[in-house]
């Protein structure tokens, strides 16, 4: 990907709230979570993979981008930032969740993990499809 | 190549005098002058790439095939690529230099020519490699890069698809004017020899490279010693040099540090290591790079041993990132100066070629010398000799001998030395940007050439200097299309591509219906 820092913004949102909510609703049923907090464990996880992206991590990778010459994010690298970003939501969540029971870690990673893999391989090509100028303006869909 | 019927006089100078010297016809004029007319909305001039992609995406905007011609002499639109890769030792199933998504036949990019390849193995290892190539690609290895043979399938099958061979008009294509009233006449030399007048609102020009350009000292040899057989270029036909070579052994010298000068070397190195013959590679340097480039930390390209490196013939981003919008964005000296820190002779830095060079350096059998040339000269019986400038005038120029020449600078020929270009510089209103190429607007309209309504277009490497940087590439002559398709949109000529539209005309292609 060739991204500008409000391409990277907008394909993150645009994202997280299509391709990772509809594969968060229809996981979080199969996931050993407290039974009542269900979806707001999963949906709060969701909310803050947005919030941090957009400022804290989409602001470093763009700025670590400026350092390649060819201004680009190698697949292999959008696949690796899971891990730091994924270590920053569980902190948070472990500070300001309020859930009627304790969320473990193999099901926080279970979800991450499988929720950037699906947004990671629907923007590899699918996310084309419907938006034909998308990866000609730098990830900008707006 | 030579053209159908382009024998006797026809296209411009076969026209009646008031038809060549009046810069807008009339339809009287026209009529007066015994040309037959055809009527037709759109036409495209070329045949190649570019107009294949155009007429692609016109089809997919919902234009249907009997408004559209392509005035050319190919009769596939990959005819002139692949002849001028076959000359420089790229053969349908080498692979060339382009991006998995830069599909041809398919204007979304989706699915990438990796992924095809991956799902048309016959063996895990075949189904994994490529995946994990483009997965990895950049970081831990090489670009993947698809071969030329699969790019030319499915261009057949897309063809197929939107009809494309249906919109060949075969002919040369001498001239185009603007008409009173609005529009163009688009003059074409037909096969038989009859020359026909298409009147249309649109035309598009993609018309690819003017033609070659020799180093100006290998002209001068050329000229003075009628010598065109140890002194070549990599963009003609030259089997001979490796036959000789392959059969008694020499030197050859190699001018040039871009894809064409590897693949070249490529192609000297596997004859020598498979027959094990006596061959000296002296490759010579105009600009030797030392190592990283450029003018500041955010800007440094890799270089060693001479070459710099960069993936494709343009920075990635050029096509949809930071460097698109910069150059987008800029205007006049600035744009050229962005385009110049951008530009530049570069290479892939493939492992392939890192180990063989490197097996050369040590063997001895590849060496590299760096210097401007002074003149080329013919030596004793099969030599020619290379004399380098020296630094100083008063020293004796260096000397380097060898049986034959290679020029892979790949320098392109003026616009002008197009006929039809430079028709449209004299006639049309068309001017030069600061590159010395056509002048275009952002959406590829040639400024200047407005007939109101029409419009006419030029895409491609003739438009070089314009606010797109890789236009003489495969993505650049897509994303040309898309920004003419949107232009004609706007004017009403075809539906615009939206997420409607886009969604229903992929899932055709998937299912290889007509659009």
């Amino acid at each position: 990907m060739t991204s500008t820092y409000f391409g990277r913004v907008q394909t993150r949102l645009f994202l997280v709230f299509t391709v990772g909510l509809l594969w968060t609703l229809v996981l979080t049923p199969f996931l050993s979570l407290p039974d009542d907090d269900r979806y707001k464990v999963t949906l709060t996880t969701l909310a803050w993979v947005a919030v941090l992206g957009v400022f804290v991590w989409e602001p470093i990778w763009h700025l670590l981008q400026q350092f390649r010459w060819e201004k680009d994010w190698p697949a292999i690298y959008l696949l690796l930032q899971a891990v730091p970003e994924a270590v920053l939501v569980r902190v948070v969540l472990d500070r300001i969740l309020d859930a009627s029971g304790p969320v473990g870690v193999g099901t926080f990673a279970l979800h991450f993990a499988t929720t950037w893999l699906a947004i990671f391989l629907f923007v590899q090509g699918p996310m084309r499809v419907p938006f034909l100028r998308w990866r000609f303006r730098g990830g900008r869909i707006l | 190549m030579e053209a159908p019927g382009s024998t006797g006089r026809t296209g411009l100078a076969g026209l009646p005098g008031e038809l060549q010297h009046m810069s807008i016809w009339t339809d009287e004029l026209v009529a007066r002058s015994g040309l037959r007319v055809i009527d037709m909305p759109f036409v495209t001039v070329g045949g190649g790439l570019g107009s294949f992609v155009m007429v692609d995406y016109l089809r997919i905007a919902g234009v249907p095939a009997g408004h559209i011609r392509t005035l050319t002499v190919n009769d596939h639109p990959w005819q002139n690529y692949e002849y001028l890769l076959a000359s420089s030792q790229v053969t349908r199933d080498k692979r060339i230099r382009s991006d998995s998504s830069s599909t041809l036949d398919n204007i979304w990019g989706f699915p990438g020519y990796a992924i095809r390849e991956s799902f048309a193995a016959r063996s895990l290892r075949g189904f994994i490699a490529p995946l994990w190539n483009v997965l990895t690609e950049n970081v831990l290895c090489d670009y993947w890069t698809p071969t030329s043979g699969q790019v030319f399938r499915s261009m057949q099958r897309e063809g197929d698809r939107i009809d494309y061979w249906s919109t060949l008009a075969l002919g040369r294509a001498h001239v185009t004017r603007r008409r009173h009233g609005g529009g163009y006449f688009t003059v074409l030399t037909q096969a038989d020899g009859e020359d026909v007048a298409y009147r249309s609102s649109y035309v598009h020009l993609a018309v690819g490279y003017p033609g070659l350009a020799y180093l100006p000292d290998l002209v001068a040899y050329r000229h003075r010693f009628g010598d065109t057989h140890r002194v070549v270029n990599a963009y003609e036909p030259h089997e001979h040099v490796y036959e000789e070579l392959n059969r008694r052994g020499g030197t050859v010298i190699v001018r040039g540090a871009g894809i064409t000068a590897s693949q070249i070397l490529d192609r000297l190195i596997s004859d020598k290591e498979r027959l094990g013959t006596d061959v000296t590679i002296i490759h010579l340097f105009r600009t030797y790079v030392e190592g990283a480039h450029g003018p500041s930390r955010f800007l440094r390209r890799r270089g060693e041993y001479g070459w710099a490196y960069q993936g494709f013939n343009w920075p990635k981003s050029t096509w949809g990132g930071q460097d698109k919008n910069r150059v987008r964005r800029s205007e006049g000296e600035a744009r050229e100066k962005w385009l110049r820190t951008l530009g530049g002779t570069t290479t892939p830095r493939r492992k392939r070629w890192q180990r063989m060079l490197e097996r050369g350096r040590r063997q001895g059998f590849y060496r590299m010398h760096v210097g401007e040339v002074l003149e080329v000269v013919p030596g004793g019986l099969g030599v020619v000799v290379t004399r380098l400038k020296p630094d100083d005038p008063s020293v004796r120029p260096l000397e380097l001998e060898s049986n034959f020449v290679i020029d892979a600078t790949g320098l392109e020929a003026d616009i002008a030395e197009h006929t039809l270009l430079a028709d449209l510089l004299q006639h049309t209103g068309a001017r030069r940007n600061l590159l010395g190429r056509l002048d275009v607007e952002p959406h590829f309209e040639v400024r200047g050439s407005r007939a109101e309504p029409g419009r006419l277009y030029a895409v491609g490497v003739a438009t070089l200097g314009g606010y797109l940087a890789g236009v003489d590439t495969f993505l650049g002559l897509q994303i040309a299309a898309l920004e003419v398709c949107d232009d004609l949109a706007r004017q009403g000529f075809c539906k615009f591509i939206g997420v409607r539209r886009s969604i229903t005309q992929w899932w055709k292609w998937a299912l290889g219906r007509q659009p």
